[in-house]
C-alpha cells in the first residue's frame, strides 16, 4: 500500500518524475510545453519562499477575496437528521461566490511576476473561468476563458459575469462539449502561445506544477478551518470528518490540506464524486467506480476511459463535477486509504439541495450539493459528538434555472 | 548491423539530392477501407508513411487532425485493425517504411511490452508519442531500439540547448523538428529562413541524425524548406481527406494527388 510521509505537504510528496507514490502525476506532454513548465515550477518554487510574495498573496486573501470564510453550526439540518453536529464552512462567501478565487488570484500574481500580458484558463461551472476573469481585470491582464458549449448553456450566469470582466469566452464544441474538452483546447492554445502567455488550470489536475499552484492556494481553506475549529472546539475534535465534493479536487485539497497528517480515525476525509443521473451508466466518479488509470491532460491518474484508452463521456448534473478524470493528490489520497470517496446521484444532489436551502440560510450550488448529500446520509446513523464539517464551496446562484426546471418553483 | 528501412529511405532521398516526404494522416480515416486505398495511394510517392493512432484527448492537435481523429474513431478504427492494415499495406508492392505516431495511453492501455512486440510483428518501423517527451521517454525508447524499432524524438523551437543534447544524444535514426510554437496544422507563422537557422542548430550538435521538419507544412510551404533532411505532411492531407468528403469527391484521388504534388515540389 502507497504510505503518505508526515509533515510534508502533499503537493510535495512526488518523486524526481513528479510521481505521487511514484504512480500518479508527472508531466507527460508535448514537447514544446517541456520549457515553459520548467520556467514556471522554478518561477514558483522561488516565490512560494519569497516573502514578499507570501505578504502579497495573503495580503489579496484577506482584502480581495475576503478570509476567513464563515464556519459555523448547521443546527436545524443537525436537528432534523438527529445524529453527528453540521457544520458548515461557507468558502462560498469568497469574492465571486466559489473556492476558485483563490488559485485565480495565485495565478494573476504569478503572471505578474512573469511579466506576462496574458492569461488564459479552463472552466466547467464557469467559477474557474468567473473567477481568473476578476482576477485578470484586477491586475491588469488580458484574459481568455476556454469553456464546453454545453457548459455554456447550463452556467449562463457565470458566462455574462466573465464577458463583463472583459474575459473572451472560447467556446469549445469538441468531444463532450465540457470541461475535459476546455482543458484540451486551454493546452493547446498554450501550446501555441506559451512564449506570452500563461496557463491557469482550474483545478488540482494537468501536469504537476499546476497541481501545485492549484492545491497551495487553496489550502487557505484549511488553514482557516484549522483555527476556526481549535476556536469552536477546543481543539481538534476527537471524531471529525472532512466532507467535500470532487470534480478535479482543488476544493476538497484545500479543505484537507491542514488535517492530512492527523490519523484518519479521528479526521476522516470523504470526498464525493458526481454519480451522475440515477439509471444512467454514465458518471463521473472514477474514483468510486474503479475507473482504470490512464494519462489525461498530462498526469497519470484514475481516469475514465475505454478499453482502447479513449476517454470516455461523463455525465452529471453539475458541470463543475463533470470531468472524466481527478487529481493524482486524490488517487495518492485514495491508494493510502488516507480518505475515501463515494458519490452521490444527481437526484441526491437535487434533493440535499432542498433539504439544506429550505432549513438553513445556506445555498450550495451544485457541486457542493454531493457533498451535503453524503452528509445528509450519514450523520443519522452518527453520534452526537461527531462533527461533521461540509465545505459548502460554490453557491447556488449560477444553478437556479436548473434546480428550477428540476425541483418545480415551490422549492 | 543493417540499417534500418527508415535509415535507408533517407540514403535513398540524399542520393537523390532532395529531402525524404514524410506523410501523416489519420488510421481509420475516414474509414477503414478507404484509409487502405489511401495509405496504398500515397506509397507511390511518400517516402516515409506516418500513420496516426488517434486519440479523443489530443492536446498537441489542432482542427483538421482532430476532425480526422474524431471520424476515424466514430467508423470504428481500433488499434488491432490499424495493427492489421500496416501488416498488409507492408506486403504490397509500393510499401514504403510506417512510423505509428499517436498518445501514450493507447499505448498503456494497450500494454507497453505488447504493443512493442505487435510492432515488431506486424512489420512497424518507427514510433512518435506525442506526449512522452525526454526524460519520461528513456525506458519506453530503449525498449523501443531492442526490439529493432525506431523512437522517434521532437525537438521544439522551446526545447533548451540541454534538452536538445540529451535527446539526440538518445535518439535513434530520425529526429522530428516542430517548425513554430503551435499544435498541428497551424498556419506557418515563422519565416522558413528562422525555421532553417533552428534546423542547422540541432542538425549541428550531430550530422549523422536525420532531422525533419513538420507542422504548417503546405504545398505552398514546401519548397521553401527543400534543405532538410525531410518533410512530413499532416494536416493538409487531413484537410484535404475532409473537404474531398464534404464537396462528394473521392478522399482516394484527392490525396494521392496532393501527395503527388507535394513530392514534384522537392524534386
Ligand atoms: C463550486 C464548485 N465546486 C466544486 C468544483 C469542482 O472542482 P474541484 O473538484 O477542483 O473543486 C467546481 C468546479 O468548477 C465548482 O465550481
Amino acid at each position: 500500500m502507497m504510505k503518505l510521509k508526515k509533515g510534508k505537504l502533499l503537493i510535495d510528496q512526488h518523486n524526481k518524475n513528479y510521481l505521487y507514490g511514484g504512480k500518479f502525476g508527472g508531466n507527460y506532454v508535448p514537447e514544446t510545453l517541456k520549457k515553459p513548465i520548467e520556467d514556471l515550477a522554478n518561477l514558483f518554487e522561488k516565490l512560494r519562499h519569497d516573502k514578499k510574495f507570501l505578504n502579497d498573496r495573503n495580503y489579496y486573501f484577506k482584502n480581495y477575496v475576503g478570509a476567513p470564510t464563515p464556519f459555523f453550526k448547521l443546527k436545524n439540518l443537525t436537528k432534523h437528521l438527529g445524529g453527528a453536529q453540521i457544520w458548515c464552512k461557507q468558502v462560498s462567501q469568497a469574492n465571486g461566490g466559489a473556492h476558485k478565487i483563490y488559485n485565480a488570484t495565485v495565478h494573476a500574481l504569478i503572471c505578474k511576476r512573469a511579466k506576462k500580458k496574458y492569461i488564459i484558463g479552463d472552466t466547467g461551472a464557469g467559477y474557474a473561468g468567473k473567477m481568473l476573469s476578476m482576477a485578470a481585470k484586477k491586475f491588469g491582464l488580458k484574459c481568455k476563458i476556454f469553456m464546453g458549449t454545453k457548459d455554456i448553456v447550463r452556467q449562463a450566469v457565470n458566462c455574462r459575469a466573465m464577458r463583463k470582466n472583459g474575459a473572451e469566452i472560447v467556446p469549445v464544441d469538441s468531444g463532450s462539449k465540457t470541461l475535459v474538452d476546455a482543458v484540451s483546447e486551454c493546452m493547446r492554445y498554450w501550446v501555441s502561445n506559451c512564449d506570452t502567455t500563461h496557463m491557469c488550470v482550474g483545478s488540482t489536475v494537468g501536469p504537476n506544477i499546476f497541481i501545485k499552484i492549484c492545491a497551495w492556494s487553496t489550502a487557505q481553506i484549511s488553514r482557516e478551518l484549522m483555527v476556526q475549529v481549535k476556536k469552536e472546539f477546543g481543539k481538534v475534535p476527537k471524531k471529525l470528518k472532512l466532507i467535500n465534493c470532487v470534480g478535479g479536487g482543488s476544493s476538497a485539497m484545500g479543505f484537507w490540506n491542514e488535517f492530512v497528517d492527523y490519523d484518519k480515525n479521528q479526521v476522516e476525509l470523504i470526498g464525493v464524486e458526481a454519480g451522475g443521473p440515477k439509471n444512467s451508466k454514465r458518471h463521473a466518479a472514477p474514483l468510486t467506480n474503479g475507473a482504470k488509470i490512464g494519462i489525461l491532460h498530462g498526469a497519470i491518474q484514475y481516469v475514465i476511459q475505454d478499453a482502447e484508452g479513449q476517454i470516455e463521456e461523463t455525465e452529471s448534473i453539475s458541470a463543475g463535477l463533470d470531468y472524466p478524470g481527478v487529481s493524482p493528490l486524490h488517487c495518492l489520497l485514495k491508494d493510502s486509504k488516507r480518505a475515501r470517496y463515494t458519490s452521490a446521484t444527481d437526484e441526491e444532489a437535487l434533493q440535499a439541495f432542498k433539504l439544506v436551502s429550505r432549513l438553513e440560510k445556506v445555498r450550495p450550488s451544485l457541486e457542493p450539493a454531493h457533498a451535503f448529500a453524503e452528509a445528509i446520509k450519514i450523520a443519522p446513523r452518527l453520534s452526537e459528538d461527531t462533527i461533521i464539517a461540509v465545505d459548502s464551496c460554490g453557491d447556488a446562484k449560477k444553478d437556479m434555472k436548473i434546480i428550477k426546471e428540476r425541483l418545480g418553483r415551490n422549492l | 548491423m543493417k540499417p534500418s528501412n527508415i535509415a535507408s529511405a533517407f540514403k535513398k532521398c540524399r542520393q537523390e539530392h532532395r529531402p525524404a516526404l514524410l506523410t501523416y494522416t489519420v488510421s481509420g480515416d475516414p474509414d477503414k477501407k478507404k484509409f487502405f486505398e489511401i495509405l496504398k495511394a500515397i506509397s507511390s510517392h511518400a517516402d516515409i508513411c506516418e500513420i496516426g493512432v488517434g486519440h479523443n484527448c489530443n492536446t498537441g492537435d489542432g482542427k483538421q487532425i482532430q476532425n480526422s481523429t474524431y471520424r476515424a474513431i466514430k467508423n470504428g478504427i481500433k488499434i488491432k485493425d490499424t495493427f492489421a492494415m500496416v501488416k498488409r499495406f507492408k506486403r504490397t508492392k509500393n510499401a514504403k517504411p510506417c512510423i505509428l505516431m499517436g498518445y501514450y495511453n493507447s499505448i498503456i492501455q494497450y500494454g507497453e511490452n505488447r504493443f512493442i512486440k505487435k510492432c515488431k510483428q506486424v512489420g512497424v518501423d518507427g514510433l512518435i508519442v506525442v506526449d512522452l517527451p525526454w526524460p519520461e521517454n528513456k525506458n519506453f525508447s530503449k525498449k523501443c531500439k531492442k526490439n529493432s524499432i525506431n523512437f522517434v524524438q521532437l525537438i521544439s523551437p522551446t526545447t533548451s540547448k540541454y534538452r536538445m543534447k540529451r535527446i539526440i544524444n538518445d535518439s535513434h535514426d530520425m529526429i522530428y523538428y516542430i517548425s513554430m510554437l503551435s499544435t498541428t496544422g497551424g498556419k506557418l507563422k515563422v519565416s522558413p529562413s528562422e525555421i532553417l537557422k533552428n534546423y542547422n542548430r540541432i542538425k549541428k550538435i550531430n550530422k549523422s541524425k536525420n532531422l525533419v521538419i513538420g507542422f504548417g507544412i503546405t504545398d505552398k510551404t514546401i519548397s521553401s524548406l527543400k534543405k532538410a533532411d525531410g518533410l512530413v505532411v499532416g494536416s493538409a492531407l487531413c484537410k484535404e481527406i475532409s473537404e474531398s468528403i464534404k464537396k462528394k469527391q473521392n478522399p482516394v484521388t484527392k490525396v494521392g494527388n496532393m501527395v503527388k504534388r507535394l513530392r514534384a515540389k522537392l524534386s
